[in-house]
């Protein structure tokens, strides 16, 4: 199951799931809206995939000043069936951010390659257009739009 | 120098090699690289690991022993993949202009003392 908010992200998006043989696809900005989704099936698990997903680059963020100020990069845990590939992806109207799980079936180097063509890829694809605030007052009703968007009525 | 530096040194020795690779099979990432500036050592890592691992299987599909060495030929180069272990493979990419069969014997003795 395959579903964007965005239209111009499902031709990359299904390039990079077809490349990379990704099973789960996120794309989200960085405040957890979700943009984009592939393998998800209900809408609460992709919701809070992106929060938790959302979370943990904010997290590492915060840890990367503490430590010394620098900016991390992709954050991957490999399990033992399962690998999450967790990585900001630069836009021109802010970042958003990437989560991939891969099967053994791939590799990680496959995923990293594959998802820096996507970054850009979607650079390329992206409409030049003024920036919304993530809370605007209609909220609620663009989280619904967007759930109809990505699953359906 | 460092094991790894020697061996890949070996490799990236013969003349018109693009980039000599230790790579890691499972993950398809660079372990040690001897390269020549602009080759895409991530790249070529990746995508060596996953023909090495596809190829691998179709020889166990078809009732085969492993592969032990595996040669790509392009039409402006060549992709030349060995096993130094079990984790660990080495890769050379090469052009058109390199002597195959030299770089063949040292890959394939990088391999067995991998396996030694």
């Amino acid at each position: 199951m395959k579903r964007s908010i965005e239209p111009w992200v499902a031709g990359p998006l299904d390039r990079f799931v077809a490349e990379s043989g990704a099973r789960v696809v996120l794309l989200m900005t960085s405040a957890g809206q979700v943009v984009a989704q592939h393998g998800f099936t209900r809408a609460l698990d992709v919701m809070s995939a992106a929060a938790l997903g959302a979370g943990i680059m904010a997290s590492t963020s915060e840890l990367g000043q503490v430590i010394g100020g620098e900016r991390f990069g992709a954050l991957v845990h490999q399990g033992t069936e399962l690998g999450v590939y967790l990585s900001p992806l630069p836009m021109p109207d802010g970042q958003w951010i990437g989560l991939v799980v891969f099967g053994r079936d791939t590799s990680i180097g496959l995923v990293q390659l594959f998802f820096g063509q996507l970054v850009s890829a979607l650079a390329d694809a992206a409409p030049v257009r003024e920036t919304r605030p993530v809370l605007a007052e209609n909220f609620e009703a663009d989280l619904d739009a967007s759930l109809r968007a990505l699953f359906g009525d | 120098m460092s094991i790894e530096e020697s061996a890949l040194a070996a490799i990236a020795d013969v003349p018109g090699v693009q980039g000599a690779l230790l790579v890691a099979v499972e993950d398809g990432l660079v372990v040690a690289e001897m390269v020549r500036e602009g080759f895409k050592s991530a790249a070529a890592a990746a995508l060596s690991a996953s023909l090495w691992g596809r190829m691998r299987r179709a020889a166990l599909a078809g009732g085969q022993r492993p592969p032990r060495f595996l040669q790509l030929e392009a039409e402006h180069g060549a992709v030349l993949v060995v096993p130094v272990d079990e984790v660990v493979l080495a890769v050379a990419v090469t052009t058109e202009r390199t002597h195959r069969g030299v770089l063949r014997l040292r890959l394939l003795d990088l391999g067995g003392k991998g396996a030694e």
